[in-house]
């Protein structure tokens, strides 16, 4: 058998591809958090606790009213991203004048209330929720057993991805979007509604996060601290790949997966600690972060 | 008086009050904690609110204080004093060492370098075997202060612990009002020029984030006497949070609000307690309230209504 | 603050005039149930604890026999500086005479400290580390239900025999994990067995499994050693479920309670051995028990964290009406010692004892989880395997280092 490192190859490739899989959820979440940061400047830390709603949303679809995995995959992030722009429309938007930290506070605060709200109601140890049958099983690749969930969830979340970064950086839409981020009196005189925009905005990063939810639901417990584990890194690789950038987002967070894979076969035990070691070098050598932009 | 104008003296002066008559009427250990958080949110408000950098990994410092002090009491059986003195000295090093790396971020990439390396020495606190991993160190004896004053009765600790948060207190109020806090002040509004005058600006913030380092590290030390634990969620990021929203609540730059903060904030965990699984959601409502409804804190609510410096 | 908490147990029901005299004679009882109420341990313990309290105080007759009796009870939000000051505070403004339950290591270690400095009673049912009985250990403290050593013991011990002699650990990087595994690699290999590896992963923290899992399945061992608890279990055993490792390794968890098992579905839980010192429908008495419980309960079956407040809170009800409940409030010390030297009974754990070291013994029991075809309604999860009697279930009395013994 091969060896790379003292460690058999097909081992390490299948690492690198749980990685990757990992690296999914990871741009699905920084995602959002960097289209809402760069377009409202708000640090949304009740991510997380949004990201768990969507994993709860489908579980409840499917307990109460019978509906099953993929309508949840569009209704439960629509659901919550209505919830997102109720948010917005109710709270966020009153704090977009004031200091990153008042919007790091409030939806901190927020999170908190959502969490333990979803912990009274639902109790602290999870709600079973099943792969749907399609995609269960597994495919043999030959260096490891690849179960198919698992690649379905890769494959969704770079499409969502792309997806998302298309409609940015290609489209007229996403052309307003960004003026509308440099300079936005002058949009509205353009006659776009601006306060509008950022209102879908904030809803469509939600609705990231509320999609990321179901795809986590089948493969991990679905419990109200779902999202706490998750919020920590993700903020760790919005910072590294560089506050606001969309594609720095995306591309960190494959990236960073693979690099906490890799740590989980040498180093287990820091494999948590890696993106912040990561995130220091960044820090010192880039601090705009590896694909922002020089202020 | 001791550089406090007229209302802060007399702010001043209330604050002594409560903490001699409160032991008699509260419970004194429950208000030895508001007071190690009170002295840990003034050191950070020290950061925060004259130097303008917003440290997210306080609890690094807060932390290694309160393992050393723990650790030297329990196995070298040190003096009090020494041991609190000892934390204090931990803070410091941290601080420089750690400050050194951070300190030219300004905005919100200081305060992700500042988490991370917290989360780095986290992850040392975890690994190394002298903290007892999650179990903490245990059962530390509260021993004896300067040799003569016996710690185990419930109101001599709570004296030393008062005379410690006044210290702390009058030393950060003293660096604020010295030629050096005047120069901390003129770097936060306008750092260029500063610089331009000829100041070393980053010398300047380092030696504020060291100071602000070890009055934790003291902070830290002491909560271990107090309690006889120095265990992981000392040095968790949750506690670095909770500092920052103690801070927040009281007011962001006011003298008198961390120690404000400190009190309801200790107050709500203490209290709410009992009220079992709502303790997060009112937590996190009460947060939202603050941010959303007075964002100057309670102290500085009070400061702009009254049209007072507190 | 604490008064709208409490409830008068004592106030419903006073039977005879005599009574009523006696009990206003009499001392009030204190006793304070320090538990999760908000986080990993809620549903394990929690509010059903403190259910568990009440059913003991009813099913003795608190009231009847002239006992006055308040309940209190807090969430230690899993910090021990929290925990200690609730528990100083109790003992020191609110008369509190027993503290009970406390899951979550760090604080009971700290409770333990404290109820010996104060001279009170505490009744831990809810922590795993074995250092209650051992290092820490003292003669205010009387460690219920289980520990990290009867866990290794039960589960590692009889694994082996069963032919799963070739392990391989994945372990929550944090004291209890890795005193789990340590105990359990010491009872397989003394049982003929051998560890081909293991992976310590970052606590808290950790959501995803498969990389260690795969480790884990490359390794060739035949069984899978789950060191963690809680979600980290629960995740695990999905992942193992998904990845296929469930065909070619037998799953084997060191710490998983009832509540795992009902969030898991018995279609994901289905074939895990693990060990538990009580299962509601392991016996007419445990049932009837379970009966009378699970209706104030939410329908929830009892865990086995539930079930140990129910008999230590009923053992100490025992002793301190024996000893009067003045005697019992002035000496912690004392009430522990006259505890230790009567014998237990109740509908939980059956007929046991309490060692010297403050160690409660019964036996442990290995169960196999279910398959949904063999379940025959809601909360039926478990079969036995094998049974640990009590007096060879925990750590022998001078293994454990505790200061009591030597002496």
């Amino acid at each position: 058998m091969m060896m790379i490192f003292g460690i058999p190859a097909p081992l390490l490739f299948g690492q690198l591809l749980l990685g990757l899989i990992n690296g999914a959820f990871y741009a699905m979440l920084s995602l959002g958090l960097a289209i809402i940061f760069g377009m409202l400047n708000i640090i949304n830390f009740a991510h997380g606790a949004l990201f768990m709603m969507g994993a709860f949303v489908a579980w409840a679809l499917l307990n109460y009213l019978d509906i099953g995995y993929f309508p949840a995959l569009i209704l439960a992030p629509l659901i919550v991203g209505v919830f997102g722009v109720i948010l917005e429309k109710t709270i966020i938007s009153r704090l977009y004048k004031l200091d990153h930290l008042y919007g790091l506070l409030l939806t901190f605060g927020l999170s908190l209330v959502i969490e333990g709200l979803f912990r009274n109601a639902y109790g602290s140890s999870g709600m079973p929720y099943r792969i749907p049958s399609v995609l269960q099983g597994a495919t043999d690749l030959g260096f490891m057993f690849m179960p198919n969930y698992r690649g379905w969830v890769v494959l969704s979340a770079a499409v969502v991805c792309l997806a998302t970064w298309a409609i940015i950086e290609k489209t007229s839409l996403g052309a307003t979007l960004r003026a509308a981020t440099e300079n936005a009196p002058l949009v509205q005189a353009f006659g776009v509604n601006v306060p509008r925009l950022i209102t879908l905005t904030y809803g469509a990063g939600i609705a990231l996060a509320a999609f990321a939810g179901v795809l986590a639901a089948p493969i991990y417990s679905v419990n109200p601290n779902m999202g706490t584990n998750f919020i920590n890194t993700v903020f760790a690789v919005v910072v590294i790949g560089g506050m606001g950038s969309i594609l720095g987002s995306i591309v960190t967070g494959f990236a960073l997966g693979v690099v906490e894979g890799m740590t989980k076969v040498f180093y287990p035990q820091a494999s948590a600690t890696v993106v912040f070691v990561v995130m220091v070098i960044i820090l010192l050598t880039r601090p705009r972060g590896l694909f922002g932009k020089a202020a | 008086m001791l550089g406090f104008s007229r209302s802060q003296f007399i702010a001043f002066l209330i604050m002594v009050a409560l903490i001699v008559v409160c032991p008699f009427v509260l419970y004194p250990v429950f208000l030895m904690r508001v007071l190690c958080a009170a002295l840990f949110a003034c050191a950070f408000n020290l950061m925060i609110g004259y130097v303008g950098l917003l440290s997210f990994g306080h609890a690094a410092y807060f932390g290694m204080g309160s393992y050393v002090t723990a650790w030297t009491m329990k196995h070298w059986h040190l003096d009090a004093f020494l041991a609190i003195g000892l934390g204090g000295l931990t803070g410091a090093a941290l601080g420089l060492v750690l400050g050194y790396l951070a300190i030219r971020r300004s905005g919100i990439y200081f305060a992700m370098i500042t988490l991370a390396l917290a989360q780095m020495v986290y992850f040392f606190c975890l690994e190394a075997p002298f903290t007892g991993g999650e179990d903490g160190i245990q059962q530390v004896p509260r021993g004896r202060m300067l040799g003569f004053l016996d710690l185990s009765n419930d109101m001599t600790m709570y004296w030393v612990v008062a005379a410690i948060f006044i210290g702390g207190f009058l030393t950060i109020h003293r660096i604020i009002h010295s030629p050096f806090g005047q120069v901390l002040k003129g770097i936060r509004e306008n750092e260029p020029r500063a610089t331009s005058l000829g100041y070393r600006t980053d010398d300047y913030k380092l030696i504020a984030f060291v100071l602000s380092c070890a009055i934790t590290g003291i902070a830290g030390g002491t909560k271990a006497l107090v309690f006889g634990i120095a265990t992981l969620t000392d040095v968790h990021y949750s506690t670095s949070g909770e500092v920052v929203l103690i801070t927040l609540l009281g007011g962001l730059g006011t003298v008198f609000g961390p120690a404000m903060g400190a009190l309801i904030v200790t107050a709500m965990e203490n209290y709410l307690a009992q009220a079992g699984a709502w303790v997060t959601v009112i937590q996190g409502a009460i947060f939202m309230v603050c941010v959303l409804a007075f964002r100057r804190g309670v102290i500085g609510e009070i400061a702009n209504w009254r049209k007072l410096t507190l | 603050m604490t008064l709208n908490r409490r409830t008068l147990i004592a106030a419903a029901a006073a039977a005879t005039v005599p009574a009523m005299a006696r009990a206003q004679a009499q001392p009030v009882l204190r006793i304070g149930c320090l538990t999760d109420m908000s986080g990993p341990y809620k549903d394990l313990a929690g509010p059903g604890a403190i259910n568990a309290i009440h059913q003991a105080l009813e099913e003795f007759g608190a009231s009847a026999k002239g006992m006055k009796v308040e309940v209190l009870s807090a969430d230690h939000l899993n910090k021990p500086d929290v925990g200690a000051t609730v528990v100083r505070q109790w003992i020191d403004r609110d008369n509190v005479d027993v503290i009970v339950e406390v899951a979550n290591s760090g604080v009971a270690l700290a409770v333990a400290g404290i109820a010996k400095e104060k001279n009170k009673v505490y009744l831990n049912t809810g922590a795993a580390t074995s250092d209650l009985s051992g290092s820490a250990c003292n003669a205010n403290t009387i460690h219920w239900v289980y520990d990290t050593f009867m866990l290794a013991k039960s589960t590692g011990g009889a694994m082996v025999k069963a032919g799963g002699d070739s392990w391989f650990f994945i372990t929550a990087d944090y004291a209890f994990g890795k005193a789990l595994q340590r105990d359990t690699t010491e009872f397989v290999e003394s049982a003929g067995g051998k560890v081909m590896g293991s992976v310590a992963y970052p606590f808290p923290g950790t959501t995803d499994f498969s990389s260690y899992l795969i480790q884990a399945q490359a390794s060739g061992a035949k069984v899978l050693g789950m060191s963690n608890a809680g979600t980290d279990t629960i995740n695990t055993i999905k992942q193992a479920k998904e990845f296929g490792i469930t065909k070619k390794m037998r799953l084997a968890g060191l710490l998983l309670f009832l509540t795992d098992i009902h969030s898991l579905g018995l279609d994901v839980a289905q074939g895990i051995v693990l060990s538990d010192t009580f299962y509601w429908d392991m016996n007419d008495r445990a049932r009837a028990f379970s009966n009378r419980y699970s209706p104030k309960n939410g329908g929830a079956r009892p865990t086995m964290v539930q079930a140990g407040v129910y008999s230590s809170i009923s053992h100490y009800l025992k002793t301190a009406n024996a000893m009067g409940v003045a005697q019992a409030k002035a000496d912690g010390a004392a009430t522990i010692a006259a505890m230790k030297k009567m014998s237990t009974d109740d509908d939980c754990f059956g007929p046991g004892s309490i060692r010297a070291d403050g160690r409660k013994l019964h036996p442990a029991y290995l169960w196999e989880v279910k398959s949904p075809a063999e379940s025959k309604g809601a909360w039926d999860y478990y079969k036995p395997l094998a049974t640990t009697p009590g007096d060879q279930a925990f750590r022998p009395l001078d293994k454990g280092a505790c200061p009591l013994i030597k002496s």
